[in-house]
């Protein structure tokens, strides 16, 4: 008769699950990525309301003796302007910086915008169905089949170009995606027993939209904001370099680009600068996007 | 020598120091041509520690074992070609959702001859002919006009079949079936067991029966295994068993048993539940919920105690029903 | 089948006219003298002004206004464009070509590429090459595409001279536009190094413009493969003892696909914003091009037209990869 006994591997009893918040922390700070976006959003935020105070010069000043100046780093470059100058003698860094506080401002007014009417939108076609889920949807649909950039194209056409209209452009080419995600969530909470709980104890349509199902969909709405984030700073990008969104000297990233081809021979940093704050601000937005996505999905989890 | 031998068998998932052990410390043995139930309710470890003998546990798992070997081969230390070729010829496995475990993208037919074409080779005809045969020893009437049938354009329990057929092509000499009848009607879920118990005895497998129906083990199996919380805690010649269980948590499964409580009013149950992650108890897994609990059980972990050809995994094992003192005594014994 | 394909028609019939209502409605929106924005004179006298409004049927009532409207579209009359005077049909047409050149090599790139990304990063997940090919990834979707175009010129063509900066093919080279791909009809001209000028000319449009699919694809690639890696019948594979390669290549694989290849017949719409930007920078002359200056020039009728021409192509397509999609997945044929 021979007896196994095996070591005690196993660890003691714990005690209960962490505090949701608490978890979502930690599995959110558990990607690099993600903390590495946040960290950058945070960086740039402060940028953004610090311009003033940051940049080294003001945004709009012309240095007549100092046009197109390498960065400082460079064989002629300067250490008064670190990032060097472009065709008419001003500092990219400050404008960069300047630029950080567009685009943020400007990228998040859109997307809040963007959010508050495509969640209106949604919750009044999921709840109220019938010809109004199909009016709404079918002029998604008609807004969808245009390709976004062609879109925010023709809306800057008719009303003119301007940094104002460009955004407004960008609101309603993102609009749609927030109507569609609304309505969807809204539609697959509809059947479930605690929506039908709350009908039956006799919630108004107001009520029921904001105070019952609205909470249980917020999690991909956040995620897709922060992606809508990026998007919209992409487009308001690319609006600018067409000439057709923020209008020269205001200091956007894309507009900045906006005639930098001509100097991309004699002048490298005039093309790179702004387009690489682009990227960085776009890639942490993505970045926490992602990182949001993978910490709010409980079904990700391993 | 055992066709199926496994010792100290344990399966972790995620980070090391906080890590979910799915399966502890398990002991099992099969003999040729044996049938033994494995049962324990959900999250017991039935089906990760066969998938650990199949080799299917992949990132983030870890599997260790001081033996895991089949008809003496040891399968931990063999090379993964190898070991392929064991696993799907020599041992077979099928699966509880009969409807997802068959590609959707590929026809029925094509499945199987896969396997005998990876396994066994032959000609495509060939292949074709032993397919037709395999489908309609498993019971699938018209089988050639099922070789191009999609798994979706099937019912669950022709999938089933299907999935035994494949798992019997190559002629396996083991056959792990976890919940073959969990997601079938009642009425298949007999003729599935019936067919499986058939195969078995013409072709004298060996067959691992995981189940959580005490009722399905009492009519199948030779041997059986009793798992909780992932561990093996009792595994005994199904007659001994069902007449003479020697761990509290056989004993309390069986009293549950509705044929069991026949002229009682109430239904004996388990109180509390099976043990997750954050609340594992200290010393034996089962304290909480055992009715014979000593002080002993509390603070020390129980190891396994064999005595011929039985195998338990408690402090005091009962004794004919009555707790024991330690050891049982040897012998056989109704 | 026929009744599948019948029934996705019929949902995109009404989005259509929903567009021609939008496009018509532009017009309408621009501030300032209608005639002045449709025929592109100025100050003309009050008696031309009156006979071309009542020629073009601006004094009739809006819905009347619209119905000519469509009548003109469906019979293939979109205007024509106020500067060079062409109808605008024919304009798009002689243009569309290239852009369908440059998004089709992009497309293909990003396929070529982007799969084979993907597949690698589900099998090797959570190793270096994992995080390494979901970083350039997702750096890659992040860029502004314009930015990473003039990056490309900067590297490749000014500072390497590899490639041109602009154009289809060397202006030394007359080639007959036959089908309007540059590609094909440098093949067939009696110009010898025509073609690899045409090539030449292509390499850096498509590597900017199919960057942004690229990163896409092996995400969505990556991401599906992991969900099918973990599904039943994977691990029903594996029991049976099948190579890795097989199960990850045969199996995995074509049910991975299957949201992939949906994702890819939807990029259209992606690729064409893609390239008004790629092709002003490279002075590619497509449709995006035409239609950018387009608002520059005011060219309104062009504006116009061309939306509405785009947003049709674009349904289109959208079309035939959904009917294509329901030929595909056995699954959803067999529902219906």
């Amino acid at each position: 008769m021979d007896s196994s006994t095996l070591p005690a591997a196993r660890q003691s009893a714990s005690g209960a699950p962490p505090h949701p918040f608490l978890e979502f922390v930690q599995e959110y700070s558990s990607s690099a990525g993600a903390m590495a976006g946040f960290l950058v959003i945070c960086a740039l935020i402060v940028v953004a309301l610090g311009a003033d105070w940051l940049s080294p010069h003001p945004p709009h000043e012309q240095y007549r003796n100092a046009l197109l100046v390498p960065p400082a780093w460079a064989a002629e470059g300067n250490a008064q302007f670190l990032l060097g100058t472009d065709d008419i003698g001003r500092d990219i860094l400050s404008r960069i910086f300047h630029g950080a506080r567009v685009s943020m401002s400007v990228g998040a007014l859109v997307v809040v915008l963007a959010l508050l009417l495509g969640i209106a939108l949604g919750l009044v076609a999921g709840y109220f169905r019938g010809i109004t889920d199909i009016a709404i949807m079918r002029a998604m649909d008609v807004m969808l089949a245009l390709p976004s950039l062609l879109l925010a194209i023709v809306i800057v056409a008719i009303l003119g170009p301007s940094l104002l209209n460009a955004a407004l452009a960008v609101v309603i080419v993102q609009l749609p995606h927030y109507v569609r995600l609304t309505r969807a969530a809204v539609l697959n909470e509809w059947n479930k027993d605690y929506v039908t709980a709350s009908r039956l104890a006799g919630a108004g349509p107001i009520r029921l939209m904001l105070v019952t199902v609205l909470p249980n969909c917020v999690a991909p709405l956040i995620v897709q904001a922060t992606w809508g984030l990026s998007t919209a700073i992409l487009d308001l990008a690319a609006l600018g370099f067409l000439g057709l969104g923020a209008q020269p000297p205001t200091p956007e990233w894309g507009t900045m680009l906006a005639n930098a081809l001509q100097f991309i021979q004699r002048a490298w940093w005039v093309v790179t600068f702004p387009g690489l704050a682009i990227l960085l601000t776009v890639l942490a937005f993505n970045l926490m996007g992602d990182g949001l996505r993978d910490a709010l999905d409980p079904k990700l989890k391993q | 020598m055992p066709l199926l031998e496994i010792r100290n068998l344990s399966v972790e998932f995620g980070e090391k120091g906080h890590a979910l052990r799915a399966v502890d410390a398990v002991d099992l043995a099969l003999e040729e041509g044996e049938v033994l139930g494995v049962v324990g309710e959900s999250g017991s470890g039935k089906s990760v520690s066969m998938l650990a003998v199949m080799g299917l546990i992949g990132y983030p798992g870890r599997v260790h074992a001081d033996r895991l070997a089949f008809d003496g081969v040891d399968l931990l230390t063999l090379p993964a070609a190898e070991r392929r070729r064991i696993a799907g010829k020599d041992i077979a496995m099928i699966f509880q959702e009969p409807m997802s475990s068959l590609n959707p993208c590929f026809t029925v037919g094509f499945q199987i001859m896969e396997t005998l074409q990876v396994h066994e080779g032959g000609s495509r005809r060939q292949r074709r002919a032993r397919t037709i045969e395999l489908l309609d020893q498993v019971g699938i009437p018209a089988p050639e006009s099922r070789l191009n049938a999609f798994p979706h354009q099937l019912s669950g329990g022709m999938n089933q079949r299907v999935m035994i057929a494949m798992a019997i092509a190559c002629n396996p000499r083991l056959l792990i079936a976890d919940e073959p009848t969990t997601a079938l009607d009642v009425t298949i879920q007999k003729q599935i067991l019936e067919l499986l118990l058939s195969l078995q005895r013409e072709r004298g497998m060996g067959l691992v029966l995981i189940t959580h129906n005490m009722g399905v083990v009492a009519a199948t199996s030779h041997r059986v295994a009793v798992m909780y919380a992932g561990q093996m805690v009792e595994q005994q010649p199904r007659d001994w068993l069902f007449g003479a269980p020697r761990h509290p948590y056989t004993a309390a499964l069986l009293e549950a048993l509705p044929e069991r409580g026949l002229g009682r009013r109430r239904l004996p149950t388990i109180p509390g539940v099976v043990p997750g992650l954050y609340d594992r108890p200290s010393g034996c897994l089962f304290h909480p919920r055992c009715n014979f609990v000593q002080e002993r059980c509390r603070r020390e972990e129980p190891g396994i105690t064999h005595s011929n050809g039985l195998l338990v995994r408690c402090h005091y094992p009962l004794g004919a029903g009555a707790p024991g003192d330690g050891l049982p005594s040897g012998g056989g014994r109704p | 089948m026929l009744a599948f394909i019948l029934k996705r028609v019929s949902l995109v019939i009404p989005t259509f006219f929903g567009v021609t209502l939008l496009t018509f409605g532009l017009i309408r929106l621009v501030p300032g003298d209608p005639i002045d924005i449709l025929v592109g004179e100025r100050g003309i006298d009050p008696a031309r002004h009156a006979e071309l409004l009542h020629q073009m049927g601006l004094d009739r009532p809006l819905p009347e206004q619209y119905t000519r409207y469509i009548a003109g579209v469906l019979s293939g009359d979109l205007g024509r464009s106020i500067v060079t005077k062409t109808p605008v049909l024919e304009e798009f047409a002689a243009l569309f070509p290239a852009t369908v050149e440059l998004s089709l090599c992009a497309m293909v790139l990003a396929v070529a590429v982007g799969i084979p990304m993907g597949v690698l990063a589900a099998v090797r997940r959570g190793t270096v090459l994992d995080y390494a090919t979901m970083g350039l990834s997702v750096t890659g979707f992040s860029m502004p595409l314009f930015w990473w175009a003039l990056l490309l010129i900067l590297f490749f063509s000014v500072y390497l001279g590899w490639t041109p900066v602009s154009g289809r093919v060397s202006a030394l080279f007359w080639v007959e536009p036959h089908t309007g791909f540059m590609l094909i009809d440098s093949l067939f001209s009696d110009e010898r190094g025509a073609f690899v000028s045409a090539v030449r000319h292509l390499i850096l449009p498509s590597i900017a413009l199919g960057t942004i699919p690229l990163a896409v694809i092996s995400r969505m690639t990556r991401s599906s493969m992991l969900e099918v890696l973990g599904e039943d019948y994977i691990r029903t594979a594996r029991a049976k003892g099948l190579a890795p390669l097989r199960v990850v290549g045969l199996h995995a694989l074509r049910n991975a696909m299957i949201p992939v290849v949906t994702v890819i017949g939807l990029a259209v719409g992606v690729l064409f914003a893609g390239a008004i930007l790629t092709e002003t920078i490279f002075a590619w002359p497509g449709v995006g091009k035409w239609l950018v200056e387009s608002v520059r020039r005011r060219d309104y009728p062009v504006l116009q037209g061309g939306v509405l021409l785009v947003a049709t192509v674009v349904m289109a397509v959208n079309l035939l990869v959904d009917v294509l999609y329901g030929m595909i997945n056995p699954r959803l044929r067999a529902r219906r």
